[in-house]
């Protein structure tokens, strides 16, 4: 039997590999990708409780899914904004590694 | 949905999640990208959410990544070799991440609604891309046209970001 605290489960330990990437790996494309999988884990939990609140007429919680299709529309728009960052920065320092681009640190 | 999908799909979920952080090569990254996406569909769809699984399909699995597939080959990163690691970054940045693993667990553990079953739905009644459709346009419309503007703020800022100036 599937329980909800199985789908928290998997939704939590995506997030970690997600943040366990960002704070691992020096390529800025491979931390907007581990940016995605954090969203996508919320998005997880989100709609396993969408499911678990099931209504009077029988349905589940559609709110919360509405809520997971803004998240969809602002990480893609995220996403493409990102990635012309990245290819901006590219062309002035011909690099993607977070260790050459240092200059705002403190 | 069986119990034996669920952790078949979670597992292809995760196991591809790990190999895009492990992959060096960042085209692997983005094909297992994919893969943890698809994998993440079919949850959703196990859940009854056949919209968002479809739209995760679209949007992450198509569009997402042929950009992020696009961006990669337009750089033509390599894969990084021979670099060395820096030992106790990584070791911290683990840390912190098994750190808030071992809390999430442990809230899930004592979060007594968290060991209960999913209440069953009526069959044959998930008419669900009406029903987000009608919450989306009933309840949310205005934050909906402030997601319409967000894109095209995107849009905007994605062309002025990508021009090259004159010098």
């Amino acid at each position: 039997m599937i329980t909800l605290g199985d789908y928290l489960i998997v939704s939590g330990i995506l997030f970690a590999i997600g943040f366990a990437g960002v704070m691992l790996r020096r390529n800025l494309i491979i931390i907007l990708m581990s940016l995605e999988l954090m969203l996508n884990a919320a998005n997880l939990s989100l709609v396993a409780f969408s499911r678990f609140r099931v209504d009077s007429r029988g349905l589940p919680n559609y709110n919360a899914q509405v809520f997971v299709f803004f998240v969809i529309t602002v990480a893609a728009a995220e996403v493409a904004v990102g990635l012309a960052i990245i290819v901006a920065l590219y062309r002035a320092r011909r690099t993607t590694d977070v260790k050459n681009i240092s200059s705002l640190k403190f | 949905m069986s119990p034996f999908l669920f952790w078949i799909f979670a597992l292809v979920t995760l196991i591809f999640g790990a190999a895009v952080v492990i992959n060096r090569n960042p085209v692997a990254s983005a094909l297992s990208l994919v893969m943890s996406f698809l994998g993440l569909a079919a949850l959703f769809m196990s859940l009854n959410a056949y919209f968002i699984g479809i739209i995760q399909v679209l949007v992450y699995a198509g569009a997402v990544m042929v950009l992020f597939l696009f961006i990669i080959m337009l750089l033509d990163l390599r894969a990084e070799e021979g670099r060395q690691i820096n030992w106790l970054a990584s070791a911290a940045g683990l840390a912190v991440a098994i750190i808030l693993l071992g809390q999430i667990f442990s809230v899930v553990r004592h979060f007594t609604i968290a060991h209960k079953a999913f209440p069953p739905l009526p069959a044959s009644t998930i008419d669900d891309v009406r029903n987000i459709g009608a919450t989306l346009f009933g309840s949310y419309n205005l934050p909906f046209q402030i997601v319409g503007v967000l894109v095209l703020v995107a849009t905007i800022g994605v062309v002025l970001l990508s021009k090259r100036e004159p010098r």
